[in-house]
């Protein structure tokens, strides 16, 4: 039998647990298992376990950790979780043992043995039992343990990836037994994995041979390490590994691995440059508009998406509860507002200065310092916090070596769908028509009876709602403070310039392409140089060809 | 035009008013010893600074309300530097000369601090400045009631080495004169505890960097070779938002690969959504979490000062508390204001910190502090899970770097010397 085998793992982690008690009380525990199947006895000391906790010093918590996780209760995976993420709480007046959940000021209590609802209780009422990153590690490793026979696929991937991680030899009785009726593909695989880890830093040869060959191509960081600590040497230059024929192996197997890591590798930053893209058309596209279509330099551009950005989170302040939908809400409200504000900016200020570009450009940069003390004033210096939905935090695993983060994932999409939104007003509808024809030639519009002020105004507006929408994706970046706008104001021209002024497929393209350029310079040449570099390339760019990539046609572009 | 002249006639009027205002302000100025803050209250420094400002108001008007000092008021002169580093040595100025400030409570940034020190040299001022700093520098004017590198960024790194048992080591920070500074100390520090050049990366992002893929992306694969790594953070500011935010999301937790900041408190905790940043750790001189009875007694001065229970307390906060009652003891032990007779006085003065021992200003114009290291929590505040067994002793010339090993400071006779070299016997100044 494969249990038999298996020995005590020499992998680079110590295993601190390792306890005789906790050999003992296991092993039984896995006799039991096999014997008659998961079958949970009742809460023997478990309570009396989980109701001392507030009384552990810190020093003995790791020991009643494991002492907890062996008791046989259903309940123990639930309470080490929620110890884990720093759910579970006392009540400092009964010492009852409970989980807390924030809700709105106060938390809602239930109780951790019986599962009753006990209400909402202040914050001063209950304290937390403590956990520290070490014990979160023992947890993890425990949890783990207790959810490799869950009925959830995710939760016992998760487990047999920390497995791998912690090759303890329990650990290693309970995968085998669990390759035995896994039916998921995937969890087999990664199963199949941690015995072959095992068995590599066992003594048998032909099983160690086996256990390379299945690694073969295997992209898991931890096989990586394994193989290539085959192949370092001592300070004496001898080869840690003395089986010649064994290294070799691994050197090939290391091979194939190293190449498909490489190609992960430029899938990654190909994702990077283009969401870094992605974020740069956001930031441009509204000024494409302004800038683009109607010559008016708006240096208050930066500060409308902050406005976007505080209207975020204004209305997650207004819906607590609901931080998941948040940002459905959010996105028309920015857009309104800033298209105001814009309509506001137009009429009060930009048409009395059309044609006086300098005037323009004082008058919006002085609005702009305006807007950011208006901000400071009202909403505090200091920066809000806004936080991100569930739906929008954490990765997207392709495989062990490629993942791809969620929220520049749907960033990404959202910078295609304003781009695609955007182009389909200009082009199918009455005020997009409208505004392309005052953008050719404003005389000739004005004879055909389009009211042009009219027009510039819903433009500015257009442009500057765009820049709210755009607001509220950064606040799902960066920081929401009165200094948002400055940042991208710069990269946002530099776009719009690159792409060509007055065409929107110039400021994708543009966009994309120096998120991409930025992303691959960046690894060689650090973040400040490749910014550098990013410049100096488009000044020369720009004496190349002075209208950017797409460069309008046609006589208006003359003038 | 009749408009015009009205305009004028105001104009006139509120010049006669303001002169007047300034007239009795300068007969009043006679029975009060007068404060000077000097700290952004715009700007991207503002969200660190205006808080201390705050705290030095609180101070004040508690101290006014103890009877003042030396049988006089004391008046709190506030002046806005707006983060402007140039502006920072004119306010300075200002507040000297024109204001005749016995002392001057201010500076965030190093880079602020080195333009104010030609001024107060050459003005004789007192400043204190209460930021944890890259050392390599003692004046005659100043005192740094903030933690020098050996009070910080070297218990951390030991911590992580000893405690954790860190193998390999990032050190990222902003590009300017503190994280670059430190960083050299502690490059050298950790050479010279065996770790080789492969096991270190070094990392520069400029101010309010916010695009972090790739750092993070090359953090995690320098931190994937099975060797316990740790993220040493000097990163300032608004740049550790997206930073933290960018490890979570690609699945960097603390446990696996801990981030030490040296720049986190409690203040630039609270703009930020925590979840991500659970179980990571900051090294400080001073928690709000630590449970001391003057502790509890500041925290609920400040709060009903701000009249806000929900604002926090943080590590300059208690810099510039120890600093400024050390100031209001050095006066009335001198019985003067006179800034030769307080820096004398200083030297020596002891002061309880909010987290316990007593903090005493050293010979180089730095205190003594407990340095301890806290995991953030999710509600924003830190647990502390390590700290030094009794106080550590500022130290302004780094012990790590060869060009500063035989440097010491040292304001008392027969040294006098912020700069002195114990081998070639010489004081070479200051150097700025």
């Amino acid at each position: 039998m494969k249990i038999i085998m298996l020995k005590p793992s020499e992998a680079t982690k110590p295993v601190s647990l390792w306890k005789p008690w906790s050999l003992l009380t296991s092993g039984l525990w896995v006799f039991a298992l096999i014997l008659t199947g998961f079958t949970p006895a009742h809460a023997d000391g478990f309570a009396d376990e989980v109701n001392r906790l507030p009384t552990v010093p810190m020093a003995e918590m790791e020991q009643t950790i494991g002492r907890l996780a062996h008791v046989q209760n259903p309940k123990v995976a639930e309470m080490l979780q929620a110890m884990h993420d720093g759910r579970l709480f006392y009540v400092k007046a009964s010492g009852r043992m409970v989980f807390a959940d924030t809700k709105d000021d106060g938390f809602k209590l239930t109780d951790a043995l019986s599962g009753e609802a006990l209400g909402v209780a202040d914050r001063f009422e209950i304290k937390k039992i403590a956990v520290t990153n070490a014990l979160r590690t023992v947890l993890d490793r425990e949890i783990a343990l207790l959810e490799l026979n869950s009925t959830d696929v995710r939760l016992r991937m998760k487990s047999v990836k920390s497995v791998i991680q912690n090759p303890t030899p329990e650990a290693m009785a309970l995968l085998a037994k669990q390759r035995e009726i896994e039916k998921d593909g995937g969890v087999l695989e990664a199963i199949n994995v941690a015995l072959a880890l095992a068995d590599l830093s066992g003594k048998d040869k032909a099983l160690r041979g086996k256990a390379i060959r299945l690694l073969e191509g295997n992209l898991n960081q931890d096989v990586r390490n394994r193989l290539s600590a085959l192949q370092e040497k001592t300070d004496t230059g001898e080869y840690v590994e003395g089986d010649s024929e064994i290294r070799n192996l691994a050197a090939v197997a290391l091979k194939k691995i190293e190449y498909k890591l490489e190609l992960n590798h430029l899938a990654e930053t190909l994702f990077f440059g283009l969401s870094l893209g992605a974020v740069l058309v956001l930031a441009a596209i509204g000024l494409a508009i302004t800038f683009g279509v109607m010559g008016v330099i708006n240096m208050a551009h930066g500060e409308l998406m902050m406005l976007g950005a505080y209207t975020t989170y204004v209305v997650q302040l207004m819906m607590p509860n609901a931080i998941d939908y948040s940002l459905f809400v959010a996105i028309p409200a920015a857009f309104v507002i800033t298209a105001l504000v814009g309509i506001g900016i137009e009429r009060g200020i930009i048409r009395f200065l059309y044609g006086r570009p300098l005037e323009t450009l004082l008058a919006t940069f002085g609005l702009s310092l305006i807007l950011q003390q208006l901000v400071r004033s009202i909403f505090s210096p200091l920066n809000r916090s806004v936080s991100t939905p569930t739906w929008m935090s954490g990765s997207l695993e392709i495989n062990s070596a490629l993942t791809l983060t969620l929220n520049r994932f749907y960033i990404i999409l959202f910078g295609l769908l304003v781009f695609w939104g955007l182009l389909m007003v200009l082009k199918r509808t009455r005020l997009g028509l409208e505004v392309r024809a005052v953008a050719q030639n404003r005389a000739m519009a004005k004879a055909m009876g389009i009211r042009t002020d009219w027009v510039d105004a819903m433009t500015f507006g257009l442009g500057s709602g765009i820049a709210g929408v755009a607001g509220v994706a950064l606040s799902q970046l960066t920081n929401v403070g009165p200094n948002l706008g400055q940042a991208y104001i710069v990269d946002s021209f530099m776009v719009v310039v690159f792409g060509g002024v007055g065409n929107l497929w110039g400021t994708l393209v543009g966009g994309l392409t120096l998120g991409v350029a930025d992303k691959i310079l960046e690894p060689y040449a650090g973040t400040v140089l490749a910014k550098i570099l990013m410049l100096l390339f488009i000044i020369l760019f720009i004496q190349k060809r002075p209208r950017g990539l797409f460069p309008q046609k046609g006589r208006a572009a003359e003038g | 035009m009749k408009p015009l002249r009205n305009l004028q006639t105001i104009i006139a009027l509120i010049a006669f008013l303001s002169l007047s205002l300034l007239y009795t302000a300068n007969l009043r100025a006679e029975d009060t010893i007068k404060v000077g803050i000097l700290h952004s209250l715009s700007g991207t420094m503002a969200i660190s600074e205006t808080t201390l400002k705050d705290t030095m108001l609180m101070l004040i008007e508690e101290q006014n309300k103890k009877g003042g000092l030396l049988g006089k008021k004391l008046e709190a002169v506030v002046v806005d530097p707006a983060s402007n580093w140039p502006l920072f040595a004119e306010k300075a100025r200002e507040l000297l000369q024109k204001q005749k400030v016995a002392a001057i409570f201010g500076c965030w940034t190093s880079v602020s601090r080195k333009s104010v020190l030609p001024v107060v040299e050459e003005l004789n001022g007192l400043l204190f400045y209460p930021v944890q700093y890259e050392g390599e520098e003692s004046s005659k004017n100043v005192f740094y009631t903030g933690a020098a590198p050996n009070q910080q960024a070297i218990p951390a790194v030991d911590y992580l080495m000893n405690d954790l048992g860190v193998k390999r080591w990032v050190l990222a920070g902003t590009d300017y004169v503190y994280p670059r500074t430190t960083n050299k100390i502690l490059e050298a520090y950790l050479k010279s505890k065996g770790v080789k050049e492969k096991d270190i990366l070094i990392n520069y992002t400029p101010f309010g960097h916010s695009d972090w893929q790739s750092i993070v992306a090359d953090i995690k694969k320098f931190g994937s070779t099975g060797k316990k790594t740790a993220v040493v953070s000097t990163i300032n500011g608004d740049a550790n938002v997206p930073f933290y935010k960018e490890l979570g999301n690609q699945g960097i937790t603390a446990d696996k690969l801990p981030v030490v900041a040296f720049s986190v408190g409690e203040e630039e905790l609270s703009g930020i959504d925590t979840k991500p940043l659970v179980g990571h750790l900051a090294a400080w001189n001073y928690f709000m979490s630590v449970d001391t009875k003057e502790n509890a007694e500041f925290i609920k001065k400040w709060h009903t000062f701000i009249k806000n229970p929900k604002r926090v307390t943080n590590d300059p906060m208690e810099a510039h508390y120890i600093g400024f009652n050390m100031w209001v003891k050095a006066v009335e032990k001198a019985g003067t204001t006179d800034t030769d007779a307080v820096a004398k006085a200083l030297v020596g003065m002891e002061y309880p910190n909010l987290t316990g021992g007593l903090a005493k200003m050293n010979k180089a114009h730095h205190l003594s502090k407990p340095v301890l290291i806290g995991e953030i929590q999710d509600d924003g505040q830190f647990q502390t899970v390590w700290q030094t067994k009794g106080l550590v002793d500022g130290d302004a010339w780094s012990d790590y770097l060869p060009e500063s090993k035989p440097i010491i400071a040292d304001w008392t006779p027969p040294i006098n010397c912020g700069n002195y070299n114990t081998k070639t016997k010489k004081c070479s100044g200051q150097k700025y």
